[in-house]
């Protein structure tokens, strides 16, 4: 069963049932780079889709491609499968350019979005489909294929059709069919954008364990920051054919690398700052309304005007005296678990605050003026 | 907002009515006759299959044969050679992207659809003579190889329409060469298509009289003009019996054809 891939050695033989898995690390602390993308340049005529991108991928790692729509995602997801030849740079797998090779000669397998498995064969055959197309008996296919098929819980489909499975089987299809092959990385294109909400929030734990289970590295597009959050070991925020920023979920939550970062993942309240200095990572600005404030900062040379990034859930009410900003409170949305406060600043800049509900004893009447107290961590300097 | 419904019109029952009597009286009236126990074309006598007796061992019967097996030759060749050529330019139109010349391409497989069929028919003729090639089985298939693409084209790029290069991508992602991705996955995928533009080229290369009878030589028949020619000294009531197997076969093939391209539009994932 143990057959070699394309002339390279299976990573963790996931096929093997007790094998000793080997331990894949946190937030992106791994071994080694299986894809080196560098300096990847895609143009369709006059439109540059990619420009310049570099990012390397690690072994073992679940990295996702975030962004809008048209940002480049899929368009960097098609090149290293090899479905658009890149316009310049490399696509490196295992220290090997493979940007000059087709589809079929690289050892990297994709879950399509809608999952494009083949109407005309039943589950097992897809799930052999590329196994065979390797050279493999179609005994030893089909062992594989039943092995990759128990791994994503549909043993009890084999001979179905396709057409036969609701949109979640057939999402599983496709996944057993990509990891059938033992692929160097699996690339799944937004696999979770045609199912409803509900069976999307189960499969990306699943996904995750999966991907953990198998050791194979995950490239994951999605344009759902939540979806990206829960399940990234690393995040390569993208837009507008450049990387803005790769980092742990949480770095990229956190430490946002600048405006359209911060804006993008999660909600943020932006104003406009005078910078009265930065030093070692750490800014101080004037406030709206004259107090200063020191906060981090991925900026170093001196600038004179900056954009506060103010996460709403880390701002809390107080008393106008000891406040860092004083708003005038002007609506409330109850969302449940949260209550979002709509406020607006001195210069008619909005605010919104976000206070847990169990907590949010005292909410401001419509029209009174509130403090507001920045909590740590609540604020970011970006560049303007 | 009130709906257009034609069937409110008035006098649509009416208009109906005679669009079905002029389009399929002539055919009713032929079927019904072929069973009719006179000799007569116009009396009814009786019920009787002695039309049909006659059409396979009366007088001309080896003649019909002749005519019958030329015409299903050159039907299953040219409804072949039709369909792989058709096929071809099918998946060209739809998997090569942009090219210079895919609207010329496009005008010109569909043309012979609109250019008039005694036009061909000439133009054919001309031809032929032209290279020195003389009228025969050779020529009529030829002919019909050429007019039948068109007809061919339509069901297979209707079914190629409908399906997405994702799946030629995942069988490639999944290392199939190309050839493997359109033998394993695409071909199949667009059987049901192939097929109902076998059956339509097939049928229309069966029934054509027009160009046949130009490009034919001297000797040689198809079914239409061998009928053509026997009805030329009076008709009998076996031309009706011929008829009618003729059309009773074209309704089979037509409702053939349509019935595997539907099938195939359901069955898609």
């Amino acid at each position: 069963m143990n057959v070699p891939l394309l002339g390279y050695e299976p990573i963790n033989g996931w096929y093997h049932p007790g094998k000793e898995k080997q331990f894949r690390g946190w937030f992106g602390i791994v071994t080694g780079t299986v894809i080196s993308i560098d300096r990847v340049v895609k143009s369709f005529g006059t439109f540059t889709a990619l420009h310049e991108v570099s990012l390397d991928i690690a072994d073992n790692e679940f990295f996702t491609l975030l962004g809008p729509s048209g940002c480049g995602k899929t368009t960097l997801l098609r090149c290293i499968a090899g479905f658009e030849p890149v316009s310049g740079g490399q696509i490196r797998l295992h220290g090997e350019d493979i940007a000059p090779l087709p589809p079929f000669k690289r050892p990297v397998n994709t879950v399509f979005q809608h999952y494009a498995l083949f109407p005309h064969m039943t589950v097992l055959e897809n799930v052999m489909f590329g196994l065979q197309r390797l050279g493999w008996s179609v005994v030893d296919a089909e062992g594989r294929a039943k092995q990759a098929l128990e791994l994503v819980h549909l043993s009890q489909f084999l001979k179905r059709r396709p057409g036969q499975l609701s949109g979640g089987q057939q999402q599983r299809v496709a996944l057993a069919r990509a990891l059938a092959p033992e692929p160097k990385v699996l690339l799944l294109d937004e696999p979770l954008s045609a199912l409803d909400l509900k069976l999307r929030q189960a499969v990306r734990m699943e996904l995750k364990q999966i991907q953990r289970e198998t050791g194979i590295a995950f490239v994951f597009v999605t344009h759902d920051q939540e979806e990206a959050l829960t399940m990234s070991d690393r995040i390569a925020v993208m837009s507008d054919g450049h990387v803005q920023q790769i980092g742990t979920p949480r770095e990229i939550y956190e430490a946002p690398a600048n405006r359209f970062v911060a804006d993008f993942i999660g909600e943020t309240n932006l104003i406009e700052v005078p910078v009265l200095g930065i030093e070692g990572g750490m800014a101080e600005v004037s406030l709206p309304g004259g107090r200063a404030l020191r906060c981090p900062t991925p900026l170093t040379g001196p600038v004179g005007q900056g954009v506060l990034s103010l996460r709403p859930e880390r701002i809390d009410l107080c008393a106008p005296g000891e406040a860092d900003l004083v708003v005038t409170a002007t609506d409330q949305v109850y969302l449940g678990t949260d209550i979002q406060l709509k406020a607006t600043l001195a210069g008619g800049q909005e605010l919104t605050i976000r206070l847990q509900n169990a907590l949010a004893t005292r909410l401001p009447e419509a029209g009174t003026q509130v403090g507001l107290k920045l909590e740590a961590g609540a604020a970011r300097l970006l560049a303007a | 907002m009130r709906q257009l419904d034609l069937r409110r019109f008035p006098g649509f029952f009416a208009v109906t009515m005679l669009c079905v009597v002029v389009l399929y009286a002539p055919l009713m009236v032929v079927a019904v006759y072929s069973f009719n126990a006179s000799s007569s074309i116009t009396l009814w006598g009786g019920f009787s299959l002695d039309w049909y007796a006659d059409v396979f061992t009366g007088p001309e019967a080896p003649k019909f044969r002749v005519a019958a097996m030329n015409s299903l030759i050159i039907a299953v060749l040219a409804g072949c050679g039709a369909t792989i050529i058709a096929t071809a330019a099918a998946v060209a139109m739809h998997r090569a992207g942009r090219f210079r010349g895919k609207t010329a391409s496009f005008a010109l497989i569909n043309l012979p659809l609109m250019v008039p069929e005694v036009v061909t028919a000439v133009a054919s003729l001309i031809f032929f003579t032209a290279i020195g090639f003389s009228g025969g089985v050779g020529t009529i298939l030829l002919a019909h190889l050429t007019f039948c693409i068109p007809f061919a084209y339509l069901p297979i790029a209707a079914r190629m329409q409908s399906i997405p290069d994702a799946y030629e991508q995942a069988a490639m992602d999944l290392y199939a060469t190309p050839w493997e991705a359109f033998r394993l996955v695409l071909l199949p995928l667009m059987m049901p298509g192939i097929f109902s533009g076998f059956l339509l080229a097939f049928i229309i290369s069966l029934d054509d009289f027009l160009i046949t009878n130009f490009v034919k030589g001297a000797g040689v028949e198809t079914l239409p003009t061998a009928i053509f020619g026997a009805v030329k000294q009076g008709i009998k009531p076996n031309i009706m019996a011929i008829s009618t197997l003729m059309l009773g076969v074209s309704v089979v093939f037509v409702t053939l054809s349509w019935l595997i391209g539907r099938s195939g539009q359901r069955d898609k994932a």
